[in-house]
């Protein structure tokens, strides 16, 4: 830890730092501590500061901010004039987290129900809700913590993987998703705080998938987490993050930035599924760059949120390599999923597939944007887009922006768009065989979704289904 | 007991806001029986097996339908099923990604009480059987319902689920149409299977053809959304001979 910046400042004297009198009891050790509310240079300092972070990391995030304060917001897709920065707390110490999300008095009792009714263990619910401090299942991460160490995995908070594993941390970090990339990759670039860290070595492969819920704790539970992912040649492994249950917040912001670098000849996959509470504006950026003969995989699912914008990408960057997104998203009443893929083939005979499925419901709207990009040169490759939306009512919403830029002719580019609206006769024979109608509706929804759902984990396909049979309740009739 | 029957009074139905098509259908199916109902295109065959079973895109304006004694008017196609209805139709439509199996399952317990769900093992037991009785190969179970099936396995598909849900009544609609001879032989031998004390049928076909397999108790015959007609077996026999038009210039005679 020499590299740690010492000239900080008293912690006490800095400005915009809130005391609050009924946590002095913590001051010993822990200090009370949000950023103010907004955006500013003043904050992504003291979040550099409180986080006792090198030198290079301060002047990246203060880059950063400038950045994103030049880009300004982007003028397509979702409406995002609802988010205003200056109500937004961006940086609240993990250690005091739970003392300001909410106790669990404090979060709503439709929060609670639900989690009920998907038989979330009790410790997990509070968890899921911010208020909780342990996970049950940390004993059987224990074990497989060894059995990772031994194989010389590291599978570490973000925060933890820069201070101990600062070399490989610096070489890959934000290389995958630069700052310039997007007005949002900017915003968390200057104040993120959390994630996960995961390195695999060479030639080793991981058969339990890494769950970012091992690490479900206020480190890791974060508005504007950063993930890095890095598999060395040959590796293989999948990464699990987030679940179905609805993460409860306070705070309605939500962007994270998820960079995976697949070298030579390594599979990766990465299986996420948002459901965030229903005031959060999910603007998320993910990106894999994936090397020779290499593969990965994006298994996304978006459930939740006020508003998501997410499109998962491939950067095919050598030969054979290739590049999958199977995506889900539901939007009910008043959300709007704006989710979709980016493949990019820069090498020659490299291939991609994006499976989209999207539902509406009520005054949900649901749209595809996808972009698929083939440079000169990258001999005989391919592509295939398949999308079909599920509109549930007269009301719901979808569209499709798929964007195709071909400038290879020997490519193959397939694209198939499809649009369906829940059919009255499929409901009426699933009801003739004793079905009762909302549970026949979420059949049929489970069955559209089935193509991506089957490439699920069980115990995520099996909360997947209860969710949507939630979400389907008193949608028909 | 006596009322332990299918029972249609005085039947008249017609598309919601549209034409009349049932124009008082009377018509009972005593349980361990099996009935053919005849009759030429669009005399309302297959409206009234929808309108049993209960297709909301149908309003009955009068009359009853009576299982056991107790009508169903006024229940939902679901609860129609759970009463011991059942309907074999002549379009069974494509679910996409939902397995016969997993469908099954939902409705067999759909019947049954929420704390009371079926075994695992005695479901597929049940599932197993039945498709051994239709001469077909186990992995059908795991095939999505009727997605990429042909015609005639679709109207295998329907008396699949028959022998599994094991209605009280059923209605084959048209269940012989399309079929070949050797497809005809196996859909009959599972109806066959499914004939019990328990369990009444009303089989609709157009033709004569599929009564050889299922040999009918009682033959009715419909004509422009009525009953004309009610016999033994031999009147399909006849039927078939003198073709409808005998029916017909009968009725206007």
């Amino acid at each position: 830890m020499s590299d740690l910046p010492l000239e900080h400042p008293d912690a006490a004297k800095l400005e915009g730092m809130q005391h609050e009198q009924q946590y002095n009891f913590q001051l010993a050790e822990n200090y009370f501590f949000k950023s103010e509310k907004g955006l500013n240079r003043k904050v992504v300092e003291q979040i550099s500061y409180y986080k006792q972070e090198p030198e290079w990391m301060l002047k990246f995030r203060l880059n950063a901010l400038e950045i994103a304060e030049k880009k300004g917001r982007p003028k397509w897709g979702p409406d995002l004039s609802g988010l205003n920065f200056d109500n937004i707390y961006f940086y609240i110490r993990p250690q005091d987290r739970q003392g300001t999300a909410a106790s669990w008095d404090d979060v709503p009792p439709e929060v609670k129900e639900t989690y009920q009714r998907l038989g979330i263990p009790d410790a997990e619910q509070r968890i899921l809700a911010g208020v909780g401090a342990q996970y049950e299942s940390e004993m059987v991460y224990h074990s497989l913590k060894e059995e990772w160490e031994r194989l010389g995995v590291v599978f570490l908070d973000t925060d933890t993987g820069l201070k101990e594993y600062p070399e490989i941390f610096k070489e890959h970090f934000a290389t995958v998703v630069p700052p310039e990339d997007n007005y949002f990759a900017a915003v968390n670039s200057a104040v993120w705080s959390g994630g996960s860290f995961v390195y695999v070595p060479a030639g080793v492969e991981i058969e339990v998938p890494l769950q970012a819920y091992f690490l479900l704790n206020a480190q890791n539970v974060g508005q504007f987490e950063r993930t890095l992912i890095i598999g060395e040649p040959g590796s293989k492994f999948h990464y699990i993050e987030g679940c179905t249950a609805p993460a409860y917040n306070t705070e309605s912001f939500h962007s994270g930035v998820i960079e995976i670098i697949v070298k030579e000849g390594a599979q990766a996959r990465y299986t996420t599924i948002q459901n965030w509470s229903h005031n959060v504006y999910n603007l998320v950026t993910q990106r894999a760059l994936v090397y020779k003969n290499a593969s990965m995989g994006w298994l996304d699912g978006n459930l939740g949120s006020k508003t998501t914008m997410k499109y998962p990408s491939c950067y095919l960057m050598e030969e054979g390599a290739k590049g999958e997104v199977l995506s889900i998203a539901f939007a009910s009443d008043t959300q709007w999923q704006d989710a979709g893929a980016k493949m990019v083939h820069v090498a020659p005979n490299t291939s991609s597939t994006i499976v989209s499925k999207s539902i509406s419901k009520g005054t949900g709207r649901s749209s595809y944007r996808g972009l698929v990009q083939i440079h000169e040169g990258a001999y005989n490759s391919r592509s295939n887009v398949e999308c079909d939306a599920l509109l549930l009512d007269e009301q719901a919403k979808t569209d499709t922006y798929p964007y195709i830029e071909i400038n290879e002719k020997t490519a193959h580019v397939g694209h198939e768009a499809t649009v369906s609206k829940l059919n009255d006769e499929q409901i009426f024979y699933l009801m003739s065989r004793g079905i009762p109608e909302d549970e026949a509706a979420a059949l049929i929804v489970r069955g559209f979704l089935e193509p991506v759902a089957k490439e699920l984990p069980l115990e995520y396909a099996v909360e997947l289904n209860r969710l949507i049979e939630l979400e389907m309740e008193g949608s028909v009739g | 007991m006596a009322d332990s029957r299918l029972e249609i009074k005085n039947l008249h139905a017609r598309v919601v806001d549209g034409e009349t098509i049932l124009r008082g259908v009377d018509l009972i199916v005593p349980k361990g029986e099996v009935h053919a109902l005849m009759g030429p295109n669009g005399s309302g065959k297959s409206t009234l097996a929808k309108i049993i079973a209960g297709d909301p895109s149908y309003e009955i304006t009068e009359g009853e339908i009576l299982v056991d004694g107790e009508s169903v008017l006024e229940m939902e196609a679901d609860e129609r099923a759970r009463a011991g209805l059942y309907l074999a139709f002549q379009y069974p439509v494509e679910v996409p990604g939902v397995s016969i199996a997993n469908f099954l399952r939902l409705a067999l317990n759909a019947r049954r009480d929420e704390d009371d769900e079926i075994g695992v093992m005695e479901f597929y037991n049940k599932l197993q059987n039945a498709v051994k009785e239709l001469n077909w190969d186990d992995s059908i179970i795991e095939r999505n319902l009727h997605e990429g099936f042909s015609g005639g396995e679709k109207k295998r598909s329907e008396i699949l689920q028959l022998l599994v849900l094991e209605p009280k009544y059923a209605i084959l609609d048209e269940t012989d149409s399309g079929l070949d001879v050797d497809a005809l032989k196996i859909v009959s031998q599972g109806v066959n299977a499914a004939r019990s004390p328990n369990f009444g049928a009303l089989v609709i076909t157009h033709y004569q053809r599929l009564l050889n397999y299922i040999v009918p108790d009682v033959v009715h015959i419909m004509v422009k959304g009525k009953v004309v007609k009610t016999g033994p077996k031999e009147l399909a026999m006849e039927l078939d001979e003198k073709g409808y038009d005998w029916i017909t210039s009968q009725l206007a005679a």
